[in-house]
């Protein structure tokens, strides 16, 4: 992974209830915007912020969303973590299998989301929550 | 923020104007399932236009829309879903199976006006 280094733009979401995860959606996307992301790459931002909120809704309950403008030398790039105090991924391997949550259940959808972005990070402790990092470069 | 539903001739019209909570969504589908029967309507059309992320809720509440309205005996078409928003629900792997979708308000009513008559044409055969 290449070292993004964060700019000064920074947005904190709580996420509790579904109401928090349009608000998520409507900063990412503004977020991305601003940075000059095309019309397809802020609608492919924002759905995986909105699918990263909806896990911590699902599995935790609570949590929060940050979102970041980052850069990597030239690149310029927006960047979501979404971090949770949840119960945590027992098995992170399987949790990205394709169609370990298929698209007739809800939640999780991690191969997905790494779709939609270019890089994507998994911290996550059993008992006592996860983080995800997931960035997307300006093309 | 209740979504308007609009009744024109056999149909129900459901243009969703603005981002949605996930209990709005809900509110919309319990309202279209209900109203399809009070109205008597053959079929309806959820205008998402306006809508720039269909994520996996919204993706399986618009397909629960559609089975539980088939099951009331009337169809659903699904309509204006934008190109990102399409190219987005693909990389989740949100393909909203056996749900009719148009490109419009205008392929959707020709979509049901073609169901009205194939229906139209099996009861002559029946009778």
């Amino acid at each position: 992974m290449s070292a993004a280094i964060p700019e000064d733009v920074e947005e904190d979401v709580q996420i509790r209830s579904d109401a928090d995860i349009v608000i998520a959606r409507r900063r990412g996307r503004l977020l991305a915007e601003r940075s000059g992301f095309s019309t397809t790459d802020q609608v492919l931002f924002t759905t995986a912020i909105s699918e990263l909120a909806r896990n911590i809704l699902l599995y935790a309950r609570g949590g929060r969303i940050v979102l970041r403008q980052v850069r990597n030398y030239d690149t310029h790039g927006v960047m979501v973590i979404a971090s949770d105090n949840g119960p945590g991924i027992s098995d992170v391997a399987r949790a990205m299998e394709p169609g370990y949550s298929t698209s007739s259940s809800l939640g999780l959808g991690l191969p997905g989301v790494k779709r939609l972005m270019d890089e994507m990070s998994i911290d996550t402790r059993v008992g006592l929550g996860t983080t995800i990092t997931a960035t997307k470069w300006k093309r | 923020m209740e979504v308007p539903i609009l009744k024109q001739g056999p149909y129900l019209i459901a243009s969703i104007q603005t981002a949605l909570h996930d209990a709005d969504l809900l509110q919309l589908r319990d309202a279209i399932v209900e109203k399809v029967g009070k109205s008597r309507s053959r079929g309806v059309i959820v205008d998402v236009t306006a809508l720039d992320v269909i994520d996996s809720f919204s993706t399986r509440t618009l397909s629960d829309i559609a089975h539980m309205i088939r099951l009331r005996g009337a169809h659903t078409v699904i309509v204006g879903i934008q190109p990102e928003v399409a190219f987005a629900m693909v990389q989740l792997g949100l393909m909203l199976e056996d749900v009719a979708t148009a490109l419009d308000l205008e392929e959707g009513l020709a979509f049901l006006n073609e169901k009205g008559h194939q229906s139209e044409r099996s009861d002559t055969r029946r009778r």
